[in-house]
């Protein structure tokens, strides 16, 4: 025990992608010291996989855009199920984020007057991502990493110590939020982890913790997300005594690749339809005419003359249905492949080729030419690609207040980014994520550094809770023998895939919970080989645990939702039902079981709701909620 | 389709280890990455590998794959003979902790060393305007995954780890390039680039731009470029009597 290292810090931030970089930057900002923790090398979290672009209402191709129409497409976009405060605050301060790039050394496309460029993309009525062809997120994680870099030269000319105020401990995984219970409301004291390079332990001890984990994505056996997305900060939150919102919706990104075999699930950006691309089945039909919900048929074009009409004339017709939000799209493909209309490996054809030339392709989607080239040995310029669905994001998260981001039920906890839920209701459009991180990142840097100053420093850690942390991270070494962490991790994925997938219903999800259950059981026999020193069988093992726990609350929640509605679709409850529109799922542990309750969803003010035209609301509102309500600006 | 494959794989850490021999399933498609998971998953659950997105964008699994630096996820198995032994080995010129993960800290404090963006004095969030063309050319070196293949291969670090104090790579280099032609960064960076930052010892080879997997123009876009800049700066004869008169009015 003596030899366990200890840290104390006014802000502790655990995850190092856009959303941890950001609070970090923030909280550096408001004079705090503070120590990110990164599972990964500082620069390689999983925002360097987004590849569209960072949406934002700056108007720089289209001056018609501004908040308000971010506002609506994002409530759109989910549903009418997002926490509308968030979505409010997130459309209005997208642009600011973004221009604060610019300051920091990032190099967005530009437009012919010099500003950002931005591109079209589903769901969004104007062109609003501001990108860098088609790697944008590369972009925001250096630009981020790069800014902190600059803060701790600025920190070196001060104190002679380069991490005087900002520290990255990379390759450190955190296993336990460590909390102080004395005083009723639980609040926070710090956290638990290891070093994957060396095995060691350390404390940190700290009033407020930021979760910018990211997501879950390895619970699903197709999936567009790295190693990291295992759950972890959502799993620490509901563990410490917070609560999960809306975890029956995970995003089915519609176009991952799917051959080879072993590149399965490789996401193909959404810029490539932003861009032109057109999605046909195996007899050559533009299918997506045929998908366009009622909800929707006042945005999208009905025939193919007049969405190719649009790329040129944007103003004067309606977008192509390729367009469509994501899940939309997905659900679509899902069922062209089903009804067997699907290409030869089980997707469908996305072709580029035919409407921009080779050099375009290579300027706009340099990345996707490089990883078809490579990984599939097929050039974008010349035929089309074969694309389906995959697991990409998951829109529920910890429960959070939408000003702060601070956690439900801890003090001093907080979560910015994919971990936090709220803001992308049942669906979120693309390239609302990057601008996510950054708007809510910086707000709970800010909320954080605030409750220090009235909190204080932290309460101590006892032994007892060190030694507890302990036991918990190297039990994985003293199984039975009986069972292999890479198996059982397979096994998870499969059944996530097959049962609590894209299309759900009540007697497989109840499949779904049974054998969940067996696998805790089979966590428990886990039994890792070798020592601590970088130990993968080991790492995994511990991740695991937290795959197993938002798996649960996934599958909990998508049963307790009998209706059908963005990220969760119940083929035996295939209608989007008013009275569901009303509530959220939350998830909780109690006697370390994951329960799942309803809790109403905030009501949107007359202000917001005045900005929808009547006959759109009437679509997802009940009659009695609209009772009052008289939109029609659009 | 599938076929069993003769593959060698480095196990040890800094102070001890060797080639360890597996007979081990290849599918079609399949990548080096892919192998090494089977590995794990089978084998060796401990084998020690580092990677993140398995797509080519975040640089995290380097290696020597025959003696060749690659990312593992980016290197197709269908490049190699059936027959072929496949030997991954950890990069070269950094200490080994395990197995095939390397410490490649050396890079962080060499980022840590180039000076950083300079923003323009006056001008607002938001009213940041630049030309397209302007951009590219820093957006080419922005386009680095940080992989450090580049950094593992350069022979003026390579094979002279006393030479890593005063050189800060060919990765660092694009930095430094990126920084000066960045159409609103106010600072300049040609005499640090010589002085600080070891420039000078390059002598373009160009093996950082072989394997880079961005196919970034590391020495004819950066390096060289900024080599001119020098010379611009330090080794321009008229420059130099200007500067003798003016440093003797000082």
């Amino acid at each position: 025990m003596s030899q366990i290292e200890r840290h104390t810090y006014d802000v502790v931030v655990i995850g190092a992608g856009g959303a941890g970089l950001r609070a970090a930057i923030e909280a550096r900002a408001q004079g705090k010291s503070v120590a990110i923790l990164s599972k990964s090398l500082f620069g390689k979290a999983h925002t360097v996989m987004a590849e569209g672009g960072i949406a934002a209402a700056m108007g720089n191709v289209n001056n018609n855009d501004n908040w308000q129409v971010h506002f609506r497409d994002t409530m759109r976009g989910g549903k009418f199920l997002n926490n509308y405060r968030m979505a409010e605050l997130h459309a209005k301060e997208a642009p600011q984020r973004v221009w604060e790039l610019e300051t920091y050394g990032a190099l967005f496309d530009r437009t012919k007057d010099g500003k950002i460029s931005q591109r079209n993309f589903g769901g969004h009525e104007y062109p609003r991502l501001a990108h860098v062809g088609d790697r944008t997120g590369l972009e925001l994680i250096r630009t981020l990493q790069q800014k902190i870099v600059s803060l701790q030269q600025d920190d070196y000319i001060t104190t002679g110590d380069y991490e005087s105020h900002i520290k990255v401990f990379a390759e450190f995984a955190v296993t336990d939020l460590l909390l102080d219970e004395s005083a009723g409301q639980p609040r926070v004291a710090g956290c638990f982890g290891y070093y994957r390079e060396t095995g060691d332990f350390a404390v940190f001890q700290a009033p407020a913790v930021i979760l910018a984990t990211g997501g879950i994505g390895k619970s699903f056996k197709v999936t567009s997300n790295s190693w990291e997305y295992t759950g972890d900060g959502h799993s620490l939150a509901i563990r410490a005594g917070s609560t999960l919102i809306n975890m029956e919706f995970v995003q089915f990104h519609p176009t991952g690749m799917v051959w080879p075999p072993s590149v399965k699930g490789i996401l193909v950006t959404e810029s490539v339809r932003g861009d032109g691309g057109v999605l046909r089945n195996s007899e050559g039909r533009r299918f997506m005419f045929d998908y366009i919900p009622d909800v929707f048929k006042k945005q999208y074009a009905t025939t193919e003359a007049e969405a190719d009409r649009w790329y040129t004339d944007p103003d004067n017709n309606k977008r192509p249905p390729e367009l469509l939000p994501r899940d939309e799209v997905a659900r679509a493909i899902n069922t062209e492949v089903k009804a067997g209309r699907g290409t030869p490996h089980g997707g469908v054809f996305l072709d580029v080729s035919t409407r921009l030339t080779a050099e375009q392709i290579q300027t706009k989607l340099p990345s996707m030419y490089h990883q078809f080239k490579e990984l599939a040995g097929v050039d974008i310029t010349k035929e089309p690609m074969e694309v389906g669905p995959t697991c990409h994001y998951v829109m529920g998260g910890v429960e959070v207040e939408a000003d702060t981001q601070a956690a439900t039920g801890v003090l001093g906890l907080y979560a910015a980014g994919e971990v936090g839920g709220g803001l992308h209701g049942s669906n979120r459009l693309g390239g609302n994520s990057l601008s996510d991180l950054l708007v809510f990142g910086r707000r709970a840097g800010e909320a954080a550094s605030t409750y220090v100053d009235a909190a204080g420093a932290a309460a101590q850690i006892t032994d007892d809770a060190i030694a507890r942390a302990q036991a918990h991270a190297l039990a994985p070494f003293d199984g039975d023998g009986s069972e292999n962490p890479y198996t059982i991790h397979s096994d998870l994925q499969q059944t996530m895939n097959d049962l609590v997938g894209i299309i759900r219903n009540g007697t497989e999800l109840r499949d779904a919970l049974d054998r969940l259950e067996s696998f805790k059981s089979r966590v428990r026999n886990v039994t890792v080989t070798g020592g601590r020193v970088f130990n993968p069988g080991w790492h995994l093992a511990l991740d695991l645990q937290s795959l197993l726990l938002v798996s649960e609350c996934l599958a909990r929640s998508a049963l307790a939702r009998e209706e059908s509605r963005g990220g969760h679709t119940r083929d035996d409850f295939p209608a989007m039902d008013p009275q569901w529109r009303q509530v959220n799922l939350i998830c909780r542990m109690t006697d370390k079981q994951v329960n799942v309750s309803k809790q109403a969803v905030p009501t949107v003010p007359n202000e917001l709701l005045s900005l929808f035209d009547v006959t759109e609301l009437d679509k997802y509102f009940t009659g009695a909620e609209l009772a009052g309500v008289t939109g029609g600006a659009h | 389709m599938g076929y069993t494959s003769k593959f060698r794989v480095w196990r040890g850490d800094d102070t001890d280890g060797g080639l360890v021999d597996f007979e081990v399933e290849v599918n079609e498609g399949e990548v080096v990455l892919d192998i090494v998971h089977r590995l794990q998953a089978t084998e060796a659950p401990d084998l020690a590998v580092r990677w993140n997105c398995k797509a080519g964008k975040c640089g995290s699994c380097s290696a020597e794959v025959n003696g060749r630096p690659r990312l593992m996820c980016m290197t197709r198995m269908s490049t190699f003979s059936q027959d072929e032994v496949v030997t991954v080995t950890p990069l070269r010129a950094f200490p080994v902790i395990k197995d095939l993960v390397t410490d490649v800290s050396f890079n962080y404090q060499k980022a840590r060393e180039i000076p950083s963006f300079a923003p323009p004095v006056g001008v607002e969030p938001g009213d940041y305007r630049m030309q397209q063309v302007d951009v590219q050319r820093s957006q080419e070196f922005r386009k680095c995954i940080e992989c450090f293949l580049c950094q593992n291969t350069c022979h003026v670090i390579r094979d002279h780890e006393e030479n890593k104090e005063a050189f800060a790579g060919p990765r660092y280099f694009i930095r430094l390039a990126e920084l000066d032609m960045h159409p609103l960064d106010v600072k300049d960076r040609r005499r640090g680039a010589q002085e600080e930052h070891g420039l000078g010892m390059c002598n373009i080879t160009k093996c950082c731009t072989d394997v880079c997997p961005e196919h970034i123009h590391i020495t004819d876009n950066a390096i060289i470029p900024m080599k001119e800049r020098v010379a611009d700066v330090k080794y321009d004869p008229l420059k130099r009597i200007l500067l003798k008169i003016t440093s003797r009015d000082d």
